[in-house]
């Protein structure tokens, strides 16, 4: 079962190649804000990221995911369900 | 007070940039005339239309027109009421009719535009607790419909009968689930995988609809679309379709042999909560959608135009979205927003109107010039369209030298 250090490093890594703002990335860093990932990028991050931990992050739960922290801890969640 | 247009600033810029370096509004042509399916005046210049989706070219056929005109005699104007009050006219009974006989289906429900057929069918079905399963590249309207209910949404990738496995085996078995599948996907103008993908989602416990939007009247035997081409017919549980492509008029429409599906009637909000079609564009689509059952010859016209076309720009050396004519869309691939969008302005002062497409309408990011075909162009002005896409390249210096390709990535239509 992941931790939640080992899954936000993880989620880290899923987003450096999609970081072209070349922002720092924390717990608040904001996806539309402040990576400026549109929605296409975000669905297709997302994809990856049920395919890493097998589990499903339904397109309608995004829009409250709105920051890394919030994903890392969706993530966490379900991938110790 | 916060003006609330504010956040659509970097939009606005944009337009006024084109605007600035004296390239016209590609999404505010206003058409003055129509002479026929294929041609109009545009700016006071005879223009062949060759973005349109009248594929089928019934928008000025007599039988077709006369059934409007004496629909509104008959029935005057308008309906002013929602299907389920006042709203349903011996017109909208007839068409409906006139579905399942096309169709060869036990039921028809017609909605008002056909992505109210998406809306109105999709976020019906699906409810809390279950899943619709869709296509990356899925219009916007199955997107909307999935956004205007309450199922969770969960996204495969573009045509791939492997990642839709993969996502529909980690739902639970027992749940209801609801796949969303096109015959053509618009955009691209590529054709789905049905032939694998429906009997895969049926056996993972799902029901399958199938959008057919761009496909009605010149795939399979009997014209159904896509699923009935690639005989999967027995397996899909809902077509939906348009009557604003093929049909060549305006509405939309789920048809299904589910025993309970008039059910939707009474459970679909974009259906109940809107006013019914005029009774004189159900009568046209009714005397259409009968005409089509007998379209052989349109049919293959239509494809005929289609490979001139690709065939003609595939030569010049334009990348085009599918390497063979798989539908009636011809997308060419661009470079990049200016060079679409000057070349689409000079190809509209040679005289031809084609569709510009552009992120995040569009899959990966593309830019696009889309041409969908008519059975009613001629050779000539095929040869016409194909003369401007030469001379408008070569004005705006379009380089063919490297494919742009198509990314892996897949995007939302919108």
């Amino acid at each position: 079962m992941p931790d939640r250090a080992a899954v936000h490093a993880r989620i880290l890594e899923f987003i450096a190649p999609l970081n072209t703002a070349a922002a720092s990335v924390g717990e608040g860093t904001r996806f539309a804000d402040d990576l400026m990932f549109d929605s296409l990028t975000v669905m297709d991050l997302v994809a990856g990221i049920e395919d890493e931990w097998n589990i499903v992050l339904p397109l309608n739960a995004l829009p409250e995911l709105e920051t890394v922290g919030q994903l890392t801890d969706a993530v966490t969640r379900l991938a110790n369900k | 007070m916060t003006d609330l247009l504010s956040k659509y600033d970097a939009l606005t810029a944009e337009r006024g940039t084109l605007h600035a370096a004296g390239i016209r509004d590609p999404f505010s042509i206003v058409m003055s005339e129509v002479r026929s399916p294929t041609q109009a005046l545009i700016d006071g210049r005879e223009t062949i239309l060759v973005g349109t989706y009248n594929y089928m070219g019934m928008t000025f056929d007599p039988d077709v027109m006369r059934a409007g005109q004496d629909a509104i005699a008959r029935y005057g104007a308008g309906t002013t009421g929602s299907r389920v009050l006042n709203g349903t006219y011996q017109t909208h009974a007839e068409c409906e009719g006139a579905l399942r006989d096309f169709y060869g289906m036990a039921g028809a429900i017609v909605f008002s535009t056909g992505y109210q057929a998406n809306l109105g069918t999709i976020s019906a079905l699906a409810v809390r607790g279950e899943y619709v399963v869709l296509d990356a590249d899925s219009h916007a309207s199955i997107y909307d419909g999935c956004a205007m209910g309450t199922a969770d949404t969960i996204r495969f990738k573009h045509n791939s009968p492997e990642d839709m496995i993969k996502r529909l085996g980690r739902l639970p078995a027992e749940a209801g689930k609801l796949v969303v599948l096109e015959g053509v996907y618009s955009m691209l103008g590529d054709i789905g995988r049905l032939k694998e993908m429906v009997p895969a989602a049926k056996e993972a416990g799902a029901m399958v609809l199938v959008d057919e939007a761009h496909a009605m009247g010149f795939y399979g035997a009997n014209g159904r679309g896509v699923y009935e081409d690639q005989g999967v017919a027995d397996q899909v549980d809902f077509v939906v379709g348009t009557f604003s492509k093929s049909v060549g008029t305006v509405g939309g429409f789920c048809v299904s042999d589910h025993p309970k599906l008039d059910i939707l009637r009474l459970v679909s909000r974009p259906y109940v909560f809107t006013a019914s079609l005029p009774p004189a564009v159900v009568a046209m689509a009714a005397t259409s959608i009968r005409k089509l059952m007998h379209g052989q010859a349109k049919r293959a016209r239509l494809w005929e135009n289609t490979r001139a076309l690709h065939g003609g720009l595939t030569a010049q050396g334009f990348h085009i979205a599918t390497p063979t004519p798989e539908s009636a869309i011809v997308a060419v691939i661009m470079p990049d927003q200016v060079t679409t969008a000057r070349m689409w302005a000079i190809l509209l002062e040679l005289g031809v109107y084609v569709n510009m497409a552009r992120p995040p309408a569009t899959p990966a990011g593309m830019f696009l010039l889309r041409c969908s075909l008519c059975a009613e162009h001629t050779a000539e002005q095929i040869a016409q369209v194909l003369d401007a896409f030469e001379t408008a390249a070569a004005r705006v210096r379009l380089s063919f030298a490297s494919s742009p390709g198509i990314g892996m990535a897949h995007a939302q239509a919108a």
